[in-house]
């Protein structure tokens, strides 16, 4: 059904772009340019063509492959073992799914279904850059307005009176109040924005209390989502909790070593 | 209106138009030496905004704070004064980029994993230098690698508030790609 050595996938002729997996050495610089690397190329083929990858003949795939990481040792050896590293992972999924199955073995995972899930987030992650790029953008879509003002430094005033301190705590305290009644709703909540805050406090400050990571100016949906966040990142492995005895203070670490 | 809230609108005007930065709340409360109430102050900028509304500068709210714009329907026309500016960034860069806002905090090896292939360092230095992402930690494994996320700076220049409002993934049902591959 495959014609191994020209540009046919199941009887359909292929366009201009690869004929198949094998990237001929004279062609690599404008493979480099068209394809972001071999899961861009091997989904390419997947949605242009649905190919079979199983149907690739692996032992003239293989051999190509090495040619041109020998060809390309000299030139971009990062990217040709990139390429390598494929044509490996579709090898094994071929000979695990030609081995007979033993039926003690029960409900191995179906080899294919790691590669399909990294082409799906990789493909997600794709069009994500694409509509970040179709965004408007500072200085590409959006100027910013900037008036010119003759700047004049503002002097500095020496000292601070007791009557000052007073009035300064007198609007602490008003404003802390106004805090609790006052409720902010425009600002838009994000577990992950919250957890790269902390881990932004934690890189000044390896090692805070707990209640230090919370804002308490910040009205309920704010605490429970940076709440939420602090129990991501520990899941993450990314800090640790730790509290000496019950009841006494908790601490958030950076890092958790493994 | 008294003449008092005009004053203090023209103030605020004043600063927002001669800042390149966007102005944060803080920020614009120093103007009034912080004897305003910050209830006061978004309102006043409320009505700043709406005074606005047929003119050629808006008022917006970024990340960071608020500043003026022009309406994007004028860029078209600004952007020949600058034509060095029209640049894009590659595939590469988008990529990575994509990466890490959504996926935030993430090391090289998270960007490698999704990508399938190695990450140039230009493109995390492009990025950086662009102010759109920076390091925010380390992974306590070998090598200590860094963790990257996206910054103010970023939202800023994608003119968003928070990361909630990067458009949503598309995500492809499972059935897209045929199994029996």
């Amino acid at each position: 059904m495959l014609n191994t050595s020209s540009a046919r996938v199941h009887g359909e002729l292929l366009g201009e772009l690869p004929q198949d997996l094998y990237i001929p050495p004279d062609a690599l610089e404008v493979y480099l340019e068209a394809f972001e690397g071999p899961l861009d190329l091997l989904l390419y083929l997947i949605r242009k063509h649905n190919l079979d990858i199983l149907d690739i003949p692996m032992a003239d795939l293989t051999r190509q492959y090495m040619d041109y990481v020998d060809k390309m040792r000299s030139r971009n050896l990062e990217l040709a073992s990139d390429y390598l590293l494929m044509s490996a992972m579709l090898i094994e999924i071929k000979s695990r799914m030609l081995l007979p199955k033993p039926e003690e073995i029960e409900q191995e995972e179906d080899p294919r279904a790691e590669l399909v899930r990294r082409l799906l987030e990789y493909e997600t992650m794709k069009l994500a850059g694409q509509k970040i790029d179709e965004l408007p953008q500072v200085g590409r879509d959006l100027l910013v307005a900037q008036a010119y003002y003759e700047h004049i430094p503002q002097q500095q005033l020496p000292g601070v009176s007791m009557d000052d301190l007073f009035a300064a705590w007198q609007e602490v305290l008003k404003r802390a109040s106004h805090f609790v009644h006052h409720k902010v709703s425009r600002e838009e909540l994000s577990v992950r924005e919250h957890m790269s805050m902390i881990l932004r406090k934690l890189n000044a400050e390896p090692l805070m209390e707990f209640i230090a990571l919370f804002d308490f100016r910040d009205g309920l949906p704010k605490l429970v989502v940076c709440f939420l966040a602090i129990l991501e990142l520990a899941r993450e492995g990314l800090v640790r909790l730790t509290q000496q005895e019950a009841f006494s203070p908790i601490y958030v670490q950076a890092g958790e070593v493994m | 209106m008294s003449s008092e809230i005009q004053h203090f609108k023209n103030v605020l005007e004043a600063a927002l138009l001669t800042s390149y930065e966007p102005l944060s709340l803080d920020d614009l409360l120093r103007l009034f030496e912080e004897r305003m109430e910050r209830a006061t102050l978004r309102m006043l900028l409320d009505e700043l905004k709406t005074d606005w509304s047929s003119r050629t500068l808006e008022l917006t709210q970024v990340a960071s704070g608020w500043r003026f714009q022009a309406r994007a329907e004028y860029a078209p026309f600004l952007a020949r004064l600058n034509p060095e500016r029209q640049q894009r960034y590659s595939r590469a860069v988008l990529e990575t980029l994509a990466i890490i806002a959504y996926r935030q905090p993430v090391t090289r090896g998270d960007i490698e994993e999704i990508r399938g292939v190695s990450v140039n360092p230009n493109t995390i230095k492009t990025l950086q230098e662009r102010g759109w992402i920076d390091i925010v930690g380390h992974r306590e494994v070998p090598g200590r690698p860094s963790l990257f996320a996206t910054t103010k700076t970023f939202l800023d220049d994608l003119n968003l508030r928070s990361l909630a409002e990067l458009p949503p993934l598309e995500r492809f049902p499972q059935h897209e790609i045929p199994l029996d591959l």
